[in-house]
């Protein structure tokens, strides 16, 4: 036992992922290019909509408390719609997460993505993993302060880019933009992209894998979601150890080369007794997060696939199948090599880990939802009202001994423009309409707004509902320009007894 | 990093290190924490003691320790009210000198009068006129469609701006209904009850009534009018409408009659601005009960 107990904090030990290219790299560059793109450009999309309205494709409106998508404009009261894309959004994480492992952590989060541009920026500057980690041990000199810099100011070049990107989501982008360079945007906009510049510089540059080890939930959440028949990048230990230095003779096995499928029946002479794993480190050294994937499932990987990768092309150059490192599920190992069955086993095709009942029943949860909010986006009408009874005090009794009742009702014209409301009612009883302000039951609601209407609903003093505790009445909103109408349920309170 | 020759305690099911820590048997394993997340907890107890210096925190006796930078939320409370009065005195300008009466054809200011005449109206009126300004016995109710003095604009103005039987406004509303008590014969109230409840189409006694007839006619109608119908010069309510300030049960109309009733309101021109009782009147005048405007020469 040590006299000085060991130290309860570690340093971040420094990661250099090396290069690598491949099938999986080529699918992240493609992606970060779709994700990127649409961030960064999506604010400067124009979508016409006629006067008065935000010609700016998606916006979120918060000065006018209004979000425009394209051709869906969505008011503060339909927020169950980012309820349900929330939901959608949780279960297609689930469905993929159970189907396909981490494929968010390693493909599209946001951490990874700005991460490896930040990477990309640093192997274009500094040079590739011994170049960095040559740099990295050398004095500051000249040399290394310049690389340094450079790197940082093109870091923080995109830093800012991405914190001024992100506030054109909230204003028209093009007038925001004047206004950012000459000074004239509002301090909340200065905040922002202040705010979102640091996160991005400090996430992307220095915190890195930090992030995904001790700030984020997902790992522990998502791994929670796996089970043993999830694809997930993995290593096949059974075909990998125990593992060696490379035999040049071995090489004369390179019939199995093309096989996509390891054939056990015909393992070639040389090879049995040893694994076909190198350990020539390419795994570990094109990792991001810094581990060694040959050590099984692990927090720390994204399942960015790159050692599946850096693996491919080793195991090309030995002439041994591709596959070592794979998507593979847990379950997916053969007999043992003394068991007869061993010569006959086959993993289990892709589909059958894809196909199976929680992802079907995820992937219906996950379209019954969205049809709903396709059906309920459709349904909706320009014209809208909600009743709101006042019930302080719940009726007034009138000098001729009538007794009124009255509503706050809200009057929304969604259309682009000035609409005229016609108000009724219906009801068993016998009820009398009026509004306030106007001898009509007629009243001009202005484009894109919601007007707030006092309406007066009044039982004559010998009317049945004058004095029931309780009435049912309905009342009608019709706009007179396209004959659209529309309702809303809510109680006459009577004289109480 | 720990010296290489120093041999660390490990566990050997999982391999990781341990701090050397037994207790019956069972190592404590070590899983250090990332270093950064100490400087992060340094760094929050740094901010914490030049937050304790620029911001009140340590509570004294009397109050907190102010803090250099002079924050307080009263402070920054009394600095909005300020910048809101700012921003609104160009239309509380133009409300002050509004013909309340033309007001609903500025919609705009028309929402503002309402608006805020809504808060000043739940600041000052709502202790008798109740939060939702349907009154209470002896405190009218301001949503229905009886008024004592009037209910166009310019009437609910000046009953706000002077009120009504207070000794501070020489302008104030006034009449006084006498406490007939010491004016009628015994048996004479009680006739008069039953006649004012025939006016009211209540139930009544049929033959009290027809005495209070006559009795009604010497010593009410010159105020209450001849049908009882009230005159708002003298705010002398109406007999006959369904509506009763403190009640329209025999009792009650025994109370008023014998007693007399002397209700009586604050003038709040000397109180808020111009601006704010015109908004207050707007804002009454819109609850459901606003007459039509006479148009003034």
């Amino acid at each position: 036992m040590a006299d000085t107990p060991p130290s309860l904090y570690a340093a971040r030990e420094p990661i250099f992922p090396r290069r690598v290219t491949g099938f999986f790299r080529s699918f992240k560059w493609w992606i970060m290019g779709l994700t990127l793109g649409i961030y960064y450009l999506l604010p400067w999309v124009r979508w016409d909509r006629g006067p008065n309205l935000p010609n700016q494709a998606v916006l979120s409106d918060l000065e006018h408390r209004r979000f425009f998508f394209f051709w869906i404009e969505i008011w503060p009261h339909e927020f169950y719609f980012v309820a349900g894309l929330l939901i959608m959004a949780g279960l297609g994480l689930f469905l993929f997460t159970s189907a396909l492992g981490r494929v968010w952590c390693g493909y599209t989060c946001p951490q990874t993505v700005w991460t490896d541009l930040f990477l990309l920026v640093e192997r274009w500057v500094e040079g590739d993993r011994n170049a960095q980690l040559r740099l990295h041990k050398s004095k500051w000199n000249f040399k290394k302060w310049r690389l340094r810099l450079t790197k940082w100011v093109v870091w923080l070049a995109i830093s800012v880019a991405t914190g001024g990107a992100w506030v054109f989501y909230f204003t028209d982008a093009p007038t925001l933009a004047v206004n950012l360079v000459t000074l004239n945007a509002p301090a909340v906009a200065y905040m922002s992209i202040a705010v979102l510049t640091a996160t991005t510089f400090i996430f992307g540059g220095f915190m890195r894998e930090q992030v995904c080890i001790y700030m984020c939930p997902w790992p522990r959440i998502q791994a929670a979601m796996m089970d043993e028949g999830t694809l997930t990048v993995g290593y096949r230990k059974w075909r990998g150890e125990p593992r060696g230095k490379h035999k040049k003779g071995a090489k004369a096995a390179a019939a199995a080369q093309a096989a996509t499928v390891y054939d056990f029946a015909n393992l070639p002479e040389a090879d049995q007794g040893s694994g076909d794993c190198i350990d020539c480190m390419a795994c570990v050294n094109v990792c991001p997060m810094g581990i060694d994937i040959r050590d099984g499932q692990q927090m720390e990987c994204i399942t960015c696939a790159l050692c599946i990768d850096a693996c491919d092309d080793i195991m090309d150059k030995i002439g041994k199948p591709r596959g070592l490192i794979d998507y593979l599920a847990l379950e997916d190992v053969p007999p043992p090599p003394e068991s007869p069955e061993r010569a006959t086993w086959k993993p289990r095709p892709i589909w059958q880990h894809i196909l199976k009942p929680r992802t079907i029943l995820y992937t219906a949860l996950w379209s019954i939802i969205g049809a709903g909010l396709v059906f309920a986006l459709f349904i909706r009408s320009d014209i809208e009202l909600t009743v709101s009874p006042v019930r302080n005090p719940t009726y007034v009794m009138q000098s001729d001994g009538s007794i009124r009742n009255i509503y706050d009702v809200r009057l929304r014209n969604k259309s682009g423009d000035d609409r005229l409301f016609h108000l009724s009612l219906t009801s068993e009883e016998t009820l009398r309409i009026g509004l306030e302000g106007t001898e009509t039951l007629s009243v001009e609601v202005p484009a894109n707004q919601t007007l707030l209407q006092r309406v007066y609903v009044t039982a004559r003093r010998k009317d049945a509902a004058a004095s029931t505790d309780r009435t049912d009445l309905r009342i009608w909103v019709e706009d007179l320009s396209t004959q659209t109408r529309t309702s809303a349920a809510t109680i006459f309170n009577g004289k109480e007894k | 990093m720990s010296d290489p020759t120093d041999k660390k305690p490990v566990d050997e099911v999982t391999g990781t290190e341990t701090t050397g820590h037994v207790w019956d048997g069972i190592e404590e394993l070590n899983n250090p924490l990332p270093r950064w997340w100490l400087w992060a907890l340094y760094l929050t107890i740094i901010w914490g003691i030049g937050y304790v210096i620029a911001y009140p925190a340590w509570p004294m006796i009397s109050k907190a320790t102010p803090g250099l930078l002079g924050f307080s939320t009263r402070g920054e409370v009394a600095r909005d009210i300020d910048s809101f009065r700012e921003a609104s005195a160009a239309r509380d300008a133009q409300l002050a000198s509004a013909d309340l009466s033309t007001l609903a054809d500025d919609v705009e200011l028309n929402r503002y009068a309402v608006s805020s005449g809504a808060a000043v109206f739940r600041n000052n009126c709502s202790q008798c006129h109740g939060s939702g300004a349907a009154g209470a016995k002896g405190y009218p109710n301001l949503l229905d469609d009886d008024w004592l003095w009037g209910g166009d604009h310019a009437s609910i103005a000046y009953t706000v701006r002077h009120g009504i039987r207070n000794d501070s406004d020489e302008d104030a509303r006034y009449s006084e209904m006498p406490a007939f008590g010491e004016l009628l014969e015994d048996g004479e109230i009680p006739a008069l009850v039953e006649y004012v409840r025939q006016l009211a189409d209540e139930e009544y006694d049929a033959s009290l009534a027809s005495a209070g007839e006559p009795l009604f006619a010497d010593n009410c109608s010159a105020c209450h009018g001849d049908a009882g119908t009230g005159d708002r010069e003298q705010g002398a309510p109406n007999l006959t409408d369904a509506i009763w300030l403190y009640g329209g049960d025999r009792e009650s109309l025994t109370q008023t009659i014998t007693y007399s009733r002397f209700g009586v309101m604050p003038p709040w021109g000397t109180r808020l601005t111009e601006a704010q009782v015109q908004a207050v009147a707007a804002y009454v005048y819109q609850l459901g009960g606003g007459e039509a405007d006479t148009p003034s020469n």
